[in-house]
């Protein structure tokens, strides 16, 4: 235990003056809490695990690459095998937390009940924090066309195949002004069970009203053709033209994909940071304390809310059996959620965490023990 | 390059050891070491075998669907149904593809090697094509996806105005890069060096005496490889193509990349300019989400018949080679 207090407080100590040289360096010190609070950025020495959903992989990367920066003694590992997986693993003990694209489900599933499973392993009531907030961009390859609105009810009737060309009525009466070629229109899926494909379907679900007649579920259950992962969907979109698919912003930036503004109602909104933000502090939350799992409104329509996002989560014990991993888990949380960990987040196709939220979750985080 | 043994029907006993030497220690320790490895592979793959029936036959009492004539794929649940029919398809037809092309395609080019090209051209001819296996099959994936399959889509169009009136070949608005019918291209260079490798080494032992006596009776080149080479080559071209077969239907990876999925309520077509899914591909797809014993199984159970239908293949490959045998020379 001493040398535990002992090594914390190195750490502290360590972090404390690198902090301070990087707000001398840097010039938005805007929000200098990093070197305040103790806990804030604390360091530790060994290795924390953390295994999950790959919708977040990047974030946590960026997020572990730059804690290992500030903390050399610290390995942080990320091990990307999907959502479903991250959690098996959580409740067979095998890793330190789990990351998922959906909270721990409390309705039996084949036959386990996650958050009652996952509270056996723990010993203590597990918890879902939300921390990386990637929104879902509906992404074309339309050739002269930089802007296209899509309603929930005519992005439905794309998806299922029953508007087939890019300048029907039903697209035209929605873009006014803008010009539509006649290039019929090929709908891209993943071909694998993806948290993307379950959020978005939610999204049509909730939003596209009678259009949208199928169930969400993880599996793609309407037409057009499958491809595998993010990058198989934007490959597709890119080198088709009439292409339209569902994909992480991120992957929709980097193949220059054009990115459909969405009216739920509300007028047109434009995929950014700051629309998503407003779209997670509109989401309830139906947890209770600090398990902070997010029922999102897909349906909002909330003026400059931008609607089809997935919220990830950190999956933790609120009590872990052995204090050093709870030390570990709480800085390196900490860290992430931490506004320059966020906001360092757009650039790599997540939306930072809105800060109402964000205070929610440090609150969250510092109560793990 | 005689080995001539491993065709020839040898009416004398096997060569055996007269025990003169089994004590030796190198005798011992050799002997002992090539029982062990004969024997381990023999365990290994009946353990793979027990392991994957192991785990899908709980999956596969739970089926509600068809296992073998469902379109259906949806293993998880409470009620889970799931069928092959359409991996069974899309692994056959682009297995086909691939050996219609590749076979005729390795012959030629081990007759070349063999029979026409001047010795300094062979050489290096054998090693280029034998390069072709040292590439990894994610490569092939990606650039039949970004580089290839751009020019592929002509060929459909041009097939498809032709002969699109045959279910076969009617276009189902698949990105051509996309289609069974590229995969099937694509593999059928994945598989190229296999084929013209074991085909080059037979037709490189087809006696001299042979083909000297059919030159010496008047035949031409051509006929002289008709009446010759390629009767004696014969059992060694079907398992060249039996060992590509083998590999057409188990790559996964070219596959997973090329091919895009059905949907879930596609119709069911003939066609290979359609997508489409194979055991493996399907197999690979889904190995993110293996998220409970009871899918996980039905995944396994597709892997089976892969395994199973493998085994076939190899096992068919056999006989036909050990019946061929018997009318060579």
């Amino acid at each position: 235990m001493k040398n535990l207090r002992f090594g914390q407080f190195a750490g502290l100590a360590l972090v404390g003056s690198l902090a301070l040289a990087g707000c001398g360096s840097d010039d938005n010190s805007g929000s200098g809490g990093a070197t305040g609070g103790a806990g804030d950025v604390a360091c530790f020495e060994g290795t924390l695990n953390a295994e999950g959903s790959s919708a977040q992989k990047n974030a946590f990367e960026e997020a572990a690459a730059t804690y290992n920066e500030m903390c050399p003694g610290a390995t942080v590992n990320y091990n990307p095998t999907g959502s479903g997986t991250g959690i098996k693993q959580f409740i067979a003990g095998q890793v330190d937390f789990a990351g998922s694209d959906s909270a721990l489900k409390t309705e039996e599933k084949d036959g386990i009940v996650e958050t009652d499973a996952a509270a056996e392993t723990c010993g203590s009531p597990a918890w879902n924090i939300p921390m990386v907030t990637g929104p879902i961009a509906i992404s074309y390859n339309l050739p002269g066309v930089d802007d296209l609105t899509l309603t929930p009810d005519v992005a439905a009737e794309i998806f299922d195949g029953k508007i087939t060309t890019w300048n029907d009525p039903k697209i035209a009466a929605v873009n006014a002004g803008v010009e539509l070629p006649a290039t019929d229109i090929k709908v891209f899926f993943r071909s694998d069970e993806s948290g993307t494909t379950e959020n978005f379907t939610k999204y049509l679900k909730a939003a596209g009203g009678d259009a949208w007649s199928y169930d969400p579920a993880k599996a793609w259950p309407a037409s057009g053709e499958g491809k595998e992962k993010s990058s198989g969907v934007s490959e597709g979109v890119k080198s088709t033209e009439g292409g339209v698919t569902y994909v992480e912003w991120s992957y929709a930036k980097d193949n220059d994909l054009g990115i459909a503004k969405i009216d739920n109602g509300g007028g047109a909104v434009e995929l950014t940071g700051e629309t998503v933000g407003k779209a997670v502090e509109a989401a309830a939350s139906d947890g209770e304390g600090n398990d902070l799992r997010l029922t999102l409104d897909y349906a909002t329509q909330e003026a400059g809310a931008y609607p089809i996002l997935l919220v990830t989560y950190e999956i933790v014990c609120s009590q872990y059996a052995d204090a050093e991993t709870a030390t570990k888990v709480k800085a390196f949380l900490t860290h992430m959620a931490s506004p320059e960990v966020q906001q360092g987040l757009e650039e790599i196709g997540y939306a930072p965490l809105p800060s109402s939220v964000e205070e929610k979750v440090t609150t969250a985080i510092d109560a793990i023990s | 390059m005689t080995g001539r043994s491993t065709v020839d029907e040898d009416p004398r006993h096997p060569l055996g050891g007269d025990r003169a030497s089994t004590g030796r220690l190198g005798d011992r320790i050799f002997g002992g070491l090539a029982t062990t490895s004969g024997i381990l592979i023999v365990v290994l793959v009946t353990l793979v075998g027990v392991f994957l029936l192991w785990q899908a036959v709980p999956s596969l009492l739970k089926n509600e669907a068809n296992f073998l004539l469902s379109r259906e794929w949806s293993p998880s649940g409470a009620n889970p149904r799931f069928g092959i029919l359409e991996l069974a398809w899309g692994t056959l037809i682009t297995s086909v593809i691939a050996m219609i092309i590749a076979v005729p395609l390795g012959v030629a080019v081990a007759l070349f090697i063999t029979q026409y090209a001047p010795p300094w051209l062979s050489k290096p001819a054998a090693s280029t094509i034998d390069l072709l296996a040292a590439v990894p099959s994610i490569v092939y994936g990606f650039w039949g996806l970004n580089i290839a399959g751009q020019y592929f889509q002509p060929v459909l169009s041009g097939i498809d105005g032709a002969l699109g009136w045959l279910p076969v070949f009617e276009d189902q608005g698949t990105s051509a890069k996309s289609t069974l019918a590229f995969a099937g291209m694509i593999l059928a260079i994945m598989i190229l060096p296999i084929v013209t490798a074991i085909s080059r080494e037979v037709f490189a032992q087809v006696p001299t005496t042979h083909k000297e006596g059919a030159l010496a009776l008047g035949a031409t080149r051509w006929e002289m490889i008709r009446v010759a080479v390629l009767p004696y080559g014969k059992p060694g071209v079907i398992s060249a193509a039996m060992l590509g077969l083998g590999r057409a239907l188990g790559e996964t990876l070219a596959v997973l990349i090329l091919l895009s999925t059905l949907s879930a309520n596609a119709d069911w077509s003939f066609s290979i300019f359609n997508g489409g899914s194979t055991f493996a591909s399907r197999i690979a797809q889904g190995a993110g989400e293996f998220d409970t014993p009871q899918k996980t199984g039905a995944y396994i159970a597709a892997g089976l018949v892969l395994f199973v239908v493998t085994f076939v293949v190899n096992a068919t490959a056999r006989i036909v080679i050990d019946r061929r045998k018997a009318f060579t020379e």
